[in-house]
């Protein structure tokens, strides 16, 4: 199942694998507005409107639940299925599109009445109140957590349970609160018809689809789904993903081979730049940046974050050598190993938080890493208006990006919004090198560490990223030497001594991956987190990647041939935690520790041996027994029982149902998107009521549904990318093979809306938005379908993002048109799915162009309130 | 010159031959596209991978797929690109872009040298890698003074800075983004954000 991703145009290479299982008899499907490359290599393609996976997916969950087809041995033992949940829970179902908790004072939501019965959360009440400063009211407290975007922060765990023994538990899933019977109760009317509505898919395909899929989830079969930033990219995107879990772990198919919720992450180490994050709200391994309020000591950040049970129980440990890792020798007992040397987050310090702040002038400094937001982030003319305001700005690149020259030729001195003369921004542009031309890891989408040798030195003035941050910190320290200051002490007492090498001084690139992997107090590698002590005594960048310098070998750069190992190739790279290439392996075996059946063997419980075995490295205490108990008042993972799979939740089983953790609910729920041109049919309830609105002059929104002037931008639109450019444009759009390839930004619409809109296939055609109008070439495909959802047709337009003003091929840049409403939980802008208007011919020149814009804006009515209110008027819920 | 030097050799001529089934004809060649049309040109030619002084073991710069790359390198210049046939991940495939990654190294549209525009500046200027790193280096500390946080509104210990940021990006390496966290969280920064979020 490809869902949310085209994978055979995004991810090639990756897809040969996904033809090799359907030559071997695997049943391929694709869900996607467009018909593309995967879709006519399935063997079903089903077009669905843009924005309504959720609906789909909850679809698929009430086919399973009112049939009996979830795979009941599973979901009993390895799920919360059987979990009671408090009596002051509220489903959407008693609140027209809205859970419990929600205030809309705060405009968002207490997450108290969400938990389990007889047992607190971390983010509830409890042991949390033991901050630095007078604790507010639960209810404050829990709101606050998420208003922070801390629901993040639970990247490789769940949220802790304050006591096991206290969890209530229905086996035969039939307590009216059991989290089974919350479901059934919660997706009863995402029904077929309902489905067909919403999504635009007709009833018969949704069955065919349905059967297809549970068809293929028995002991026998696993179905795997996989999905990419069609998913992620949505006012309420952390609970696409959500709902595919849920689906997933009903159906048998997490932790199992040919199973999993596969993410096709798009960038080469984009999935190394989330586990050592250069993210607001990340300290490497998934461990929080701290809060002043629960966060004073680091006892304090401790209790406040680290779970009883299971394995996130160790978190004082890895946050202590991690420390160690940053401030060495300074970091001590006595002093806290520098825990106060980190500083605070209080609130979304995000990217798009990070252009605001630009706008206001409190930011003004600002380090593009390759990176172009004047083209790929949402919003471009925020992302360029914000960079005008800069005091100074340093573009790190290998070509002049539209992000380094917009103070000279980028859209706003086009229109004459911005001169040159009038810009004070100070710009230094600094050559890169390429992956040639330095030693590093990549981690892929599978997590897996490989390395990439330097085979050239980098031409001129190109430097690595590691050179350029070792030499600025190694300049600034020098300039701050003999400082007293107090706030100085962090950098002078930071572990900075990396040796280099060569003509430009290289720091080397194997020594900060020793330091990522760990020492023990003697200096030797670690080999496993499982070594990581919280007394000082072990230094670890990054507990996760603990064992990638196992032994004084760099794993990751590990190269065995395929042919010479088995087929899980566990020789080839280093895939984190432990070399483990399937997570959650332990649920591939049935509760006695025995395969589910011969076919997908993986990982099991050898009882001549008496320790698990199989074919990859079991995920599990290697020798914990299938039928272990543990006693009462057992901590850590000794908490978690032998039929426990999901480690790194304190109850070891996978959450059907989020007791904490997210900011939008407990259970994923249809909304429509941020602007929609029609409105929910499954509740009052039309957006995300949680999700960010920027309420900005820069960041109008449309009016949605059937609200006046919605009529104004009747189009679905959507965004995507092509096999020949990447992203940005950076690395493709000056190239002469991959310009030639792909020449052109363009439109894709149906043959009928091209008839109803007037537009020409080859011809030009104007895309508006209330944020800004772009010009694209015409393509007429009957790949685009028009979907016929509630009492009408929906058309959709589809547009590549790659395209801005420079390189070999130019063009208008999609993110003109898209706006920073944002997913409350990872803040994630929503750009696959918007609505729009498209005319024939090209886009006005200068200040026509605004005017335009601007003419769109008066015909729909627009105001700095339009989309913004986050609870529907109509809906009765915020009364809970 | 012997006769097999002079018009014999001729396409031509080859492919007739071949087709009437005379010796010395390319065999199994009948529709003269194969062996008959080789030219001593051709003959000549030996792969770039051959003749390279190294073979360096890489990783495709684009997408999270990962491949296999093999980097062929001769004089201290990239020569060719290909795919890695030992990886388990690619089996020695590349996609469209990650078959142009030599053009994207070797390509003369790089920019390699530093440029600078000053505030209100109308071009560009040059600038010595040096000076730039050490008005970098000026610039990060001044902002940094400018804008120190020691608590916040709410009187709350934040020791922070707010003034400057960092985005991306999702291609650098691990121990790249070790630095600039490391870094930036000594210096007090927060806004330290990639992709990954976008």
């Amino acid at each position: 199942m490809v869902q949310g991703s085209n994978m055979a145009e995004c991810h090639p290479v990756g897809f040969q694998w996904v033809m090799a299982a359907k030559a071997r008899g695997a049943t391929l499907i694709h869900v996607d507005p467009r018909l593309t490359r995967t879709g006519a290599l399935a063997d079903l393609h089903v077009p669905l409107r843009a924005g309504t996976d959720i609906a789909l997916l909850g679809g698929l969950i009430n086919y399973v639940l009112c049939n009996g087809l979830e795979f009941r041995e599973y979901v009993v033992a390895y799920t919360n299925a059987a979990t009671i949940i408090g009596e002051q829970f509220r489903d959407t179902e008693d609140l027209d599109g809205l859970f419990s908790g929600w205030q809309d004072d705060k405009a968002g939501y207490a997450t108290d009445s969400w938990q389990y019965e007889g047992t607190s959360v971390a983010s509830s009440a409890g042991k949390r109140e033991r901050g630095t400063r007078a604790r507010h009211d639960g209810q404050g407290r829990s709101h606050e957590r998420q208003a922070t975007g801390r629901g993040h922060e639970h990247g490789s765990h769940g949220a802790a349970l304050s006591d096991l023994s206290n969890i209530r538990r229905d086996e035969t899933l039939r307590h009216p609160r059991c989290v089974f019977q919350l479901l059934k109760r919660h997706y009863s009317r995402y029904t077929p018809e309902m489905v067909a509505r919403v999504c635009g898919i007709p009833v018969d395909v949704f069955l065919q689809l349905a059967r297809m899929v549970t068809d293929n989830s028995t002991r026998d079969r696993t179905t795997a789904w996989a999905y990419a930033v069609g998913w992620t990219q949505h006012t309420v995107g952390v609970q696409y993903i959500r709902a595919a879990s849920v689906l997933q772990l009903l159906l048998g198919n997490i932790g199992r081979p040919g199973g999993g919720i596969l993410a096709l992450r798009g960038h080469a180490s984009i999935q190394g730049s989330t586990d050592i994050p250069t993210l607001y709200d990340l300290l490497p391994g998934y461990l929080p940046m701290p809060h002043p309020d629960a966060h004073g000591s680091l006892d304090e950040y401790v209790a406040d974050d680290s779970a009883d049970t299971g394995y996130w129980g160790n978190m004082r440990a890895y946050t202590v050598s991690l420390l160690k890792a940053y401030w060495g020798e300074a970091a001590t007992a006595d002093n806290d190993y520098c825990f106060d040397y980190l500083p605070r987050i209080t609130g979304d310090h995000s990217t798009y938080q990070t252009v605001k702040a630009q706008l206001d002038g409190s930011c003004k400094g600002y380090f593009l890493n390759g990176e172009n937001p004047a083209v790929g982030s949402a919003n471009a003319k925020a992302q360029r208006l914000g960079m005008a305001n800069l005091d100074w700005l340093v573009v790190r690149d290998f070509a002049l990006i539209e992000s380094a020259t917009w103070w000279r030729d980028g859209p706003e001195v086009e229109s004459g919004e911005l001169r040159p003369e009038t810009v004070g921004t100070e710009v230094f542009f600094l050559p890169a090198a390429a992956h040639t031309e330095k030693d590093g890891s990549f981690t892929n989408t599978q997590r897996m560490l490989q390395w990439h040798h330097a085979a050239v030195d980098p031409p001129g003035d190109a430097r690595s990223d590691l050179w350029f941050w070792f030499h600025l910190g190694r300049r600034i320290r020098a300039k701050l030497a003999g400082s007293t200051a107090e706030r100085d002490r962090p950098i002078l007492d930071l572990t900075w001594d990396y040796p280099t090498s060569g003509e430009h001084a290289e720091p080397s690139a194997e020594a900060v991956l020793r330091e990522i992997n760990g020492r023990a107090a003697d200096g030797t590698c670690l080999s496993s987190y499982q070594q990581l002590t919280d007394d000082g005594a072990t230094a670890c960048g990054c507990w996760i990647y603990c064992g990638a310098y196992a032994d004084g070998v760099n794993q990751a750069a590990r190269r065995k041939p395929h042919t010479e190992q088995n087929w899980v190739a566990p020789e080839w790279g280093w895939a984190w935690p432990a070399n483990r290439r399937l997570l959650y392996n332990r649920a591939s075996a049935d509760p006695e520790g025995r395969p589910w059946s011969e076919r997908k063997a993986y990982v099991w419980w050898d009882e001549g041996k008496g320790r698990w075995t199989g074919h990859d490295v079991p995920d599990f205490q290697p020798t914990k027994r299938p039928d272990h108990r543990p006693p009462p008042g057992a901590r850590r993972e000794d908490a978690l029982s032998g039929i426990d799979p999901f480690i790194m939740q304190a109850d070891g089983k996978g959450w059907l149902y989020v007791p904490a953790g997210l900011s939008d609910g407990p259970v994923p729920t249809h909304y429509e998107p941020q602007e929609s041109p029609v409105p929910n049919l499954l509740y009052g309830q039309q957006h995300n009521p949680a999700r960010q609105t920027s309420r900005r002059t820069v960041d109008p929104y449309q009016p949605s549904g059937d609200e006046p002037g919605s009529g104004v931008f009747p189009y679905a639109l959507t965004t995507y990318r092509l096999t020949e450019h990447h992203t940005a444009g950076g690395m493709s759009r000056w190239l002469p093979y991959l310009s030639e390839l792909q020449p052109e930004m363009f439109c894709e619409v149906s043959p009928e809306l091209a008839r109803e809109a007037g537009l020409e296939h080859l011809g030009w055609a104007t895309v508006v938005t209330a944020r800004e109008a772009i010009e694209a070439r015409v393509l007429v495909t009957d790949r685009m379908v028009p979907v016929r959802v509630h009492d009408r047709i929906v058309h959709q337009v589809g547009v590549p993002y790659h395209w801005g003003g420079n390189g070999l091929t130019t063009g208008d840049s999609a993110n003109e048109l898209t706006h920073l409403s944002l997913d409350p939980n990872v803040h994630i802008q929503e750009t696959k799915a918007l609505s729009c208007d498209v005319r024939p011919g090209r886009r006005p020149r200068g200040a026509d162009r605004i005017a335009l814009v601007e003419e769109y804006r008066r015909r729909a009515g627009i105001t700095a309130e339009t989309g913004t209110a986050p609870r529907t008027a109509a809906s009765p819920g915020g009364t809970a | 010159m012997g006769l097999r030097e002079t018009f014999l050799p001729w396409p031509v001529l080859r492919q007739a031959r071949a087709v009437a089934g005379l010796p010395g004809a390319g065999r199994g060649d009948r529709s003269g596209r194969g062996d008959s049309a080789r030219s001593r040109v051709t003959d000549r030619l030996q792969p770039r991978t051959s003749t390279a002084d190294r073979v360096v073991a890489s990783v495709c710069p684009y997408c999270a797929v990962g491949c296999g790359q093999l980097v062929y390198v001769k004089d201290e210049r990239v020569v060719q690109i290909e795919g890695d046939p030992a990886s388990p991940v690619s089996r020695g495939r590349l996609c469209p872009k990650g078959a142009a990654t030599k053009q994207l190294v070797t390509n003369p549209r790089r920019q390699t040298r530093v440029r600078y525009r000053r505030p209100y500046g109308t071009d560009w200027e040059d600038l010595d890698l040096d000076t730039a790193m050490d008005m970098i280096a000026d610039r990060v500390l001044a902002t940094r003074d400018a804008t120190w946080t020691d608590e916040d509104s709410q009187g709350r210990r934040v020791r922070r800075t707010m003034g400057f940021a960092a985005l991306g990006g999702a291609t650098l390496d691990n121990e790249e983004n070790y630095l600039i966290k490391k870094l930036g969280t000594a210096l007090g920064a927060v806004q330290i954000e990639n992709q990954a979020r976008i």
